[in-house]
């Protein structure tokens, strides 16, 4: 493989965003855009706005996580008593059970991924803000990461899904989603909506810039 | 020789023709940059099908049921989704319903709407946005997700009750193997060069 060793940009290249066909970035005035020739896309070299995009969705996430985790997430009715499960006193019952693989699986997507994902989001943001020449190669890893398990968050969601399509059984018991669950889901989409309006390409720009 | 831009970090680099089944990374940043196939196009079509049939069995058929003494709740895939409704919980159930039910169907006619043309060589109206549509929706796809959600829920419900597996988990579990096959099959630079043209 030979290296040319330039950004499409500073080659006055563009690569759409999805056919990955690489276009020379026409001058643009004004309000013009610029599509792509082989599938219509829009063309940016960047992802618009990205630093200020990510920065709202991140703090959206960020404030929609504390009612998820006070709040519960589903309500059990048995016998006309009824009791709220957060998600951390779910985690609590599967360890009391002596089911640690549960708990542990359910602590990695529910509490685990998301403030992971807030603090390695949070600090790559902060990184291309403060122009940092930090190696920049496990910093777009990271990047690879958060944006592949994002998803995995979701887990708690479907199984609130499950359970308040199993137990209907009057007023045996009966299992209802708490108010909890959407402001998990709401967490989760944002934070993958976060992660991908951010622009991995903004860590490497700084290091061009600082090459000049 | 092929000119691409690594889409993580934006560097230039040629890529010469790869041999199949090989990968090319970005020199920089490591990200992988192209993946050859081998039988593309057969692959993918193949496991979309596979995976249609298994989507049929899936929703129509039983999913799980929970048996606490005399008391049997049968459920359906679709059953979650109605359940959260019926409470109120209109968003959260439209959440559940696209991520688990409607994107993954909508990823399957998407590769067969692109992919039988392709075979057949012919030329249809619409494949490009289609193809995108397929790109964008990957990643709210989340059976495999939900099948792990399952098995929580197994546990959970364990001490309390009996839950019986039906035909339609079984179906639903074969069905994220085949729709994983069938999207790793696809070759998106294949499939755009043959939609768009070498330009």
């Amino acid at each position: 493989m030979k290296v040319v060793h330039a950004s499409a940009r500073k080659l006055g290249l563009v690569s759409c965003q999805d056919c990955h066909l690489l276009v020379r970035w026409p001058e643009l005035a004004g309000r013009q855009s610029a599509s792509c020739p082989r599938c219509g896309s829009e063309l940016h070299q960047r992802r618009p706005n990205s630093i200020a995009r990510t920065w709202a969705l991140v703090i959206t996430a960020m404030i929609f996580y504390i009612p998820a985790n006070i709040l519960p997430m589903t309500i059990t009715s048995t016998f006309g008593s009824k009791q709220g499960d957060t998600i951390i006193s779910g985690i609590i019952y599967f360890i009391r059970n002596g089911s640690w693989g549960i708990a542990l699986v359910i602590f990695t997507a529910s509490v685990f991924v998301p403030l992971m994902k807030f603090v390695i989001m949070i600090s790559l943001l902060l990184s291309v803000q403060f122009k940092s020449v930090w190696r920049p190669k496990d910093r777009t890893v990271l990047y690879r990461m958060t944006e592949a398990i994002g998803r995995w968050s979701m887990v708690d969601i479907f199984v609130v899904t499950i359970l308040v399509a199993l137990v209907k059984l009057g007023v045996l018991a009966n299992i209802e989603a708490g108010p909890a669950a959407l402001y998990f889901a709401t967490v989760v989409v944002t934070t993958m909506i976060a992660a991908e309006s951010f622009d991995p390409r903004l860590i490497w720009d700084v290091l061009e810039e600082a090459d000049e | 020789m092929h000119q691409i831009a690594c889409h993580e970090c934006d560097l230039v680099q040629q890529i010469p023709p790869l041999p199949t089944r090989s990968t090319a990374r970005c020199l920089r940043c490591g990200a992988v940059l192209l993946r050859s196939k081998s039988d593309s196009i057969d692959r993918t079509l193949a496991w979309t099908i596979a995976g249609l049939v298994l989507y049929a069995v899936a929703t129509t058929f039983p999913f799980l049921a929970m048996k606490s003494g005399a008391l049997v709740q049968h459920t359906a895939l679709v059953s979650g989704v109605r359940s959260l409704y019926q409470q109120g919980e209109t968003s959260l159930a439209i959440l559940v319903f696209m991520t688990c039910i409607l994107i993954p169907l909508i990823q399957m006619c998407g590769l067969l709407y692109v992919f039988i043309p392709l075979k057949m060589n012919l030329r249809v109206k619409y494949a490009i946005p289609v193809f995108r549509l397929f790109q964008h929706v990957k990643p709210w796809s989340m059976m495999e997700v939900y099948m792990l959600g399952i098995l929580i829920a197994m546990v959970k419900l364990g001490k309390m009750a009996t839950i019986v597996p039906g035909l339609a988990v079984v179906a639903f579990g074969l069905l994220i193997f085949a729709l994983t096959f069938a999207a790793s099959a696809v070759d998106a630079r294949l499939v755009w060069e043959r939609l768009g043209g070498k330009t």
